[in-house]
C-alpha cells in the first residue's frame, strides 16, 4: 500500500500534466514551444532525408546517367526535327514575302524553290570572302544562282563542279549589291569590304537616310531577286561636298559561323553583256 | 615516290586550310597551311621533289580559290626557290630558315595577291591588306612553322633515308 501510493500519485501527476498541456496546447499557450519543437523536428527529419537521398542518388547514379543521356539523345533528335522543321516553314515564310512584294517575278515563277547545302570550307586566300559549299551541278546548281539563309542574302554562286560550289558572299570585296531602303524608299550599291564590313554607296543626296533602315535587295541588275534581307543601316555619312551620301551596314547573316545555306534554283540571273554597247570598229 | 606522296599530303593539307584553318583568325589573316609545308619540305636537305610539291600545291589551291590561277601557283615555287637558296646557305640553323623562308614566302604570296588582284579590279586597299591581314597572317605561319617543321623533317627521313656507309 506505501510502496502503491506514490506510484498513483505519480499517475495522477503524470495524468495532470497531461491534461494541463493538452489544456495549454488547446488554449494556444503552447504554440511558441510547439513551433520550435516542430521546427527542430522538421530540419532534422530534412537533413536525414537529403544525405538518405543523395546516398541514393550516388548509388544509382550510373543508371540514372545512362537513362539521362538516352533521354538526352532522343531529346536532341526531337529539337533537331523541330529546327528542320522551322526552317522549313522560315523558307515558306520567306518565298511568300518575295512573292507576294515581287509581283513580276511571281508571274515568271510562282515558287521559288531551294536547295540546301552545308559551308564545308573558305577560300584558301584570306584576301577572298568566299565559302565553299556541298552541292553543285550534279544538283542542279549554276553559277549566278543566288544563295540565302533563314535570315537573309548570303552571296552568289561563283563557280561550280560536279559535287560542290564556290559561293562569293556579299562581304567580298569584289561584290556589289544593288540594295533598296525600305523606309526612305531609295536605291543603293551596297559593297564589302577586307574586313567583311557592309557599306552603302551612291545614296542620293536629297535622300534621308536614318540608322535603322532596313536594307533589301532590289533587284536592279538582275543579279539577285528583290526583297531579300540584307541588314540594317548603323550609321551614315553625308559630307555636302561628296555627290553621295554612304552608310555602314550590319549585315543579318553572320558569315563568319556560316554551317547552312540556300541556293535559290529556280532563279536565272539576267546576262547584261549583250545589252552593253559596244564600240563599233 | 616521294612526288606521288604530295598528293595526299597536299589534299589533305588544302581540306585542312578550307575547313579548319581559313576559320581561325587573327584580326583578318590566316595561316597557310601549304605554304608551310612546302617551306618545311624545301628546307629538308636530302628532299630533290621540292618543285614538284609546289607544282601540285599551286594547282590545288588555284583549283580551289578564287585567286588567278597563276597566283598560288608562282607564289609557292616562289617560296620552294627562296627555301632552296637558303638550304644551301643557312642549312646549319634549320629552324631559322624555317621563320625566314615562311616570313619572305608569306610576304611574297600576299603582295602577288594584292596586286594581282587590284590588277583585276577587286578595290583592296593595299595599306589595310598590308596592316590587316598580311601581317596577322605571317605571325600566324610563324607559329605554325615549327610543328609543321617537326612533321616534314620526319617524313622527309621516312622518304629520304640516309645512306648507311660500308
Amino acid at each position: 500500500m506505501k510502496k502503491n501510493f506514490p506510484r498513483s500519485l505519480q499517475t495522477i501527476v503524470i495524468a495532470l500534466l497531461a491534461i494541463g498541456v493538452v489544456v495549454l496546447a488547446l488554449g494556444g499557450y503552447l504554440t511558441s514551444l510547439s513551433n520550435f519543437v516542430n521546427q527542430t523536428i522538421v530540419g532534422a527529419q530534412t537533413w536525414v532525408s537529403t544525405r538518405y537521398l543523395a546516398v541514393v542518388d550516388f548509388l544509382t547514379v550510373p543508371r540514372d546517367v545512362a537513362s539521362i543521356r538516352q533521354r538526352n539523345a532522343e531529346l536532341e533528335a526531337e529539337v533537331a526535327r523541330l529546327q528542320t522543321q522551322m526552317i522549313e516553314l522560315q523558307q515558306q515564310v520567306t518565298e511568300t514575302q518575295i512573292l507576294s512584294a515581287l509581283v513580276d517575278f511571281a508571274r515568271a515563277s510562282p515558287e521559288n524553290t531551294y536547295k540546301a547545302a552545308t559551308v564545308i570550307g573558305r577560300d584558301p586566300s584570306p584576301f577572298l570572302r568566299y565559302v565553299i559549299i556541298n552541292i553543285g551541278s550534279n544538283d542542279g546548281i549554276r553559277r549566278g544562282m543566288p544563295v540565302v539563309t533563314e535570315q537573309g542574302l548570303v552571296g552568289r554562286v561563283d563557280a561550280v563542279t560536279a559535287d560542290a560550289a564556290r559561293v562569293q558572299l556579299i562581304a567580298d570585296p569584289s561584290s556589289a549589291v544593288n540594295v533598296s531602303l525600305q523606309n526612305s524608299k531609295t536605291e543603293a550599291m551596297l559593297v564589302g569590304s577586307i574586313t567583311g564590313d557592309l557599306s552603302l554607296d551612291m545614296i542620293s543626296q536629297d535622300v534621308t537616310v536614318q540608322p535603322g533602315d532596313v536594307v533589301l535587295t532590289s533587284g536592279l541588275g538582275g543579279g539577285y531577286p528583290p526583297n531579300i534581307l540584307v541588314g540594317q543601316v548603323i550609321s551614315v555619312r553625308k559630307l555636302d561636298y561628296e555627290l553621295f551620301q554612304q552608310a555602314t551596314v550590319q549585315p543579318i547573316v553572320n558569315y563568319d559561323q556560316l554551317q547552312f545555306v540556300l541556293v535559290i534554283t529556280n532563279f536565272k540571273p539576267v546576262e547584261l553583256a549583250p545589252l552593253i554597247p559596244t564600240a563599233s570598229p | 615516290m616521294a612526288t606521288l606522296v604530295a598528293f595526299p599530303i597536299l589534299v589533305l593539307a588544302l581540306m585542312l586550310q578550307t575547313a579548319v584553318i581559313s576559320r581561325i583568325n587573327l584580326l583578318y589573316g590566316s595561316a597557310d597551311l601549304i605554304l608551310v609545308i612546302l617551306a618545311a619540305w624545301a628546307l629538308q636537305e636530302r628532299v630533290t621533289s621540292s618543285w614538284h610539291w609546289a607544282l601540285v600545291g599551286g594547282v590545288l589551291v588555284a583549283f580551289v580559290s578564287r585567286l588567278p590561277w597563276f597566283v598560288p601557283l608562282a607564289g609557292y615555287l616562289m617560296v620552294v626557290g627562296v627555301a632552296r637558296l637558303l638550304q644551301r646557305r643557312v642549312w646549319q640553323a634549320p629552324l631559322l630558315a624555317m621563320f625566314t623562308v615562311c616570313f619572305t614566302g608569306t610576304l611574297m604570296l600576299h603582295i602577288l595577291s594584292i596586286f594581282s588582284l587590284r590588277i583585276l579590279g577587286d578595290p583592296l586597299p593595299v595599306g589595310d591588306s598590308f596592316n590587316l591581314i598580311t601581317l596577322p597572317s605571317v605571325l600566324l605561319n610563324l607559329l605554325l612553322a615549327i610543328p609543321i617543321y617537326a612533321v616534314i623533317k620526319d617524313l622527309a627521313g621516312w622518304l629520304y633515308p640516309a645512306a648507311v656507309e660500308a
